[in-house]
């Protein structure tokens, strides 16, 4: 893994791009403390409160219980990962209606396709809000609508103070977004 | 807006409760244990008084490994295990907070049941109410002791056996002091209370400790 | 018979036979129970507690009753691959559990007086353990694979192994039993059954079977009911590109 060194500040948004292997999710996940670090560190400007509990992590996998019904998933991750000090969090009914998926508000999580899980876990952006917003391939299995829905949500979330940082190949929508291309150095 | 381990607790109670499973499929793998005991060993009804609440309580081991392998796996394989990491509650309490709600669902049913099914092993009255109160306070510790087991093996899918292995020889303690206080109940050289208390160290041992190792390696789990 | 593949007609035929077994069910339990306690006679070496047997045997062949019903219908499933046939199969097994557990706990309290505790391994009541301990199993099959048409074969084929099987338990139960139990245990070859024990005995047996089919109706209607829901329930969650204002529309 290289050494890397980026500092972003409110609404700012940064795309890490790269082939694959070069470390994109690993840096991620290494930000959202999910992996240890090898070496250095990672601070907010206000050492107010613990990293990880003020950003969101979207990986690969979403975090839903095909057993319980979107409302309920989207319920405990609300109650699970909003904080006090966080501005007012969207009813999953209002999270879904971003994403165009308010219909299946009340159907188990398992019978939904691929595309509405993984914009379930995008509405969870909206259910729990934090400020940092780690986005590991956020546009895996949406269609046009969905990534246009997304690129909404994400240009609102910036206007508001936001900071977003997607992993990516492809374009997902975020405009004067600086970019850091990992792994071509080998 | 519910507090982080109240909302964990009422998913994962709600979970266990829509796939079914995990506690009723333990109850009848009780009674199966049960039922081909006599088969092996004979219908000798004073025979099987004596080492009823024995059996019950290997069988009630043996039933509670069956889903415990699952505690975490769901989690990791679904990615709410990274989520949960995220929370500003410490993996320390979500883990206790999974085992209390795995306890309710797949040991609570077989506390209960386990002494109904001591008719088929000819316990009196005195010697069932033994085996529900020793296995009420014994069976945290094997939950606590089997999270250790479940984090161990979370990333292998074939965890199950190894899981076994590895936490069945660490439930002994548990074991003997729960069938002695089991047996104690219908008479016997020892108070019942004295196997008991120890019993009871042993599960609030266990439950402050356990959450401890289980996240330890539940975070250790990327590198 | 053809015509019970068809789901529609047999939700129709469900309809009409349902009030017309509970009735006969009815009917023939009150008469069977009121000849039980008021006409047929006390044993005269077991006394009263002899009538717990017009429970207790006619839900012990109802147990049996029901796997042949689960029988059939398994063979249903694996030749024809119809899904009432998988929905009379899933049915019959908690059927058959209650009426064989019936059975259990009837014996049971029968034997208490009879062996001055509840339970002894005695051969007969050992068998039908054995038979419960097979639906809860099958039970358990149907609740753990999602996939109605793979459970359906899945639990066709335990079916017809268990059908094979329970003979065999049924003659190795027997032997382990004498082997281990000679001549003292009390035998239920028992006495000749008079007719004014047999009458009420078939009149509670037939009243049970049509209470088994009423049951058995009611719940295949709702297993294809919850089919239905199911494919309803795919359908509204796939129906989500309908644009939001038409979707708005339709809600008004």
């Amino acid at each position: 893994m290289e050494a890397v060194d980026f500092a972003l500040s409110d609404g700012q948004a940064l795309i890490l791009s790269g082939p694959n292997g070069a470390g994109k999710s690993t840096l991620l996940r290494a930000i959202a403390g999910l992996l240890p670090l090898a070496a250095g560190r990672l601070t907010l400007d206000d050492d107010s409160e613990e990293i990880a509990a003020s950003l969101h992590y979207i990986g690969h996998a979403e975090g839903m219980k095909p057993a319980l019904t979107v409302r309920e998933n989207l319920d405990f991750w609300s109650s699970f990962l909003s904080r006090e000090s966080a501005a007012a969090a969207l009813a999953p009914q209002d999270a879904l209606t971003a994403f165009g998926l308010a219909h299946v508000i009340d159907i188990p999580a398992g019978y939904l396709s691929a595309g509405q899980k993984r914009r379930i876990a995008l509405a969870r952006l909206l259910v729990a809000p934090r400020p940092i917003w780690l986005l590991d391939e956020p546009t895996t299995a949406l269609d046009v609508r969905a990534q246009a829905a997304l690129a909404a949500v994400m240009a609102r979330h910036r206007a508001g103070g936001g900071i977003v940082l997607a992993a990516t190949h492809s374009p997902v929508g975020l405009e004067n977004a600086g970019e850091l291309k990992l792994g071509t150095v080998a | 807006m519910k507090s982080p381990l109240a909302a964990l607790f009422v998913r994962e109670f709600a979970i266990a409760r829509r796939i079914g499973g995990g506690g009723s499929m333990g109850v009848v793998f009780l009674l199966v244990l049960v039922t081909i005991v006599p088969f092996a060993i004979g219908p000798d009804l004073n025979l099987l008084r004596r080492i009823g609440p024995a059996i019950l309580w290997i069988a009630a081991l043996l039933a509670m490994l069956l889903g415990l392998d699952r505690l975490f796996q769901a989690d990791f394989e679904d990615g709410s295990l990274d989520q949960l990491q995220l929370g500003a509650t410490p993996l320390e309490f979500v883990v206790f907070v999974k085992c209390l709600a795995h306890w309710a669902t797949t040991a609570l049913p077989l506390v209960v049941a386990a002494p109904l099914f001591g008719v088929l092993m000819a316990q009196e009255a005195a010697s069932m109410l033994g085996i529900g109160v020793s296995l009420l306070v014994g069976t945290p510790a094997l939950t606590f002791i089997g999270a250790v087991g479940a984090a161990a093996t979370v990333s292998l899918r074939r965890g199950g056996l190894l899981m076994a292995l590895l936490v069945l020889p660490l439930c002994v303690p548990a074991l003997i002091f729960g069938v002695s206080a089991a047996t104690a109940a219908s008479g016997g050289t020892i108070p019942f209370a004295t196997p008991l208390a120890i019993l009871a160290a042993l599960t609030l041992a266990s439950g402050a400790l356990c959450p401890f190792a289980a996240a330890a390696l539940l975070r250790r789990l990327g590198e | 018979m053809l015509r019970f593949a068809n789901p529609s007609f047999v939700l129709r035929f469900a309809a009409r036979a349902i009030p017309i077994f509970g009735a006969l069910a009815a009917l023939l339990l009150a008469v069977g129970l009121y000849l039980v306690f008021f006409v047929a006679p006390a044993d005269y070496q077991q006394g009263e507690t002899v009538r717990i047997m017009y429970i207790h045997v006619p839900a012990a062949w109802l147990g049996m009753f029901a796997y042949m019903v689960m029988a059939s219908a398994a063979l249903g499933t694996l030749v024809w691959r119809h899904p009432v046939a998988d929905a009379a199969q899933k049915s019959a097994a908690p059927l058959g559990a209650m009426f064989t557990f019936v059975c259990l706990v009837t014996g049971s309290l029968w034997g208490k007086p009879m062996w001055g505790t509840y339970w002894v391994w005695d051969a007969r009541l050992t068998s039908m353990l054995v038979l419960l301990l097979i639906y809860l199993a099958l039970i358990a099959l149907w609740n753990t694979i999602e996939e109605p048409q793979r459970a359906a074969k899945a639990a066709a084929v335990m079916t017809l192994v268990g059908l094979v099987n329970i003979p065999i338990i049924k003659f190795s139960v027997d032997w382990w039993n004498t082997l281990h139990q000679p001549a003292s245990v009390f035998k239920t070859s028992g006495p000749a059954i008079y007719g004014s024990m047999l009458w009420p005995l078939l009149i509670m047996a037939v009243g049970a079977t049509f209470l088994f089919l009423a049951l058995h109706l009611m719940s295949i209607r709702n297993e294809i009911l919850r089919r239905r829901l199911d494919r309803l329930t795919r359908l509204a969650a796939s129906a989500n590109d309908m644009p939001r204002t038409a979707r708005f529309e339709a809600a008004q």
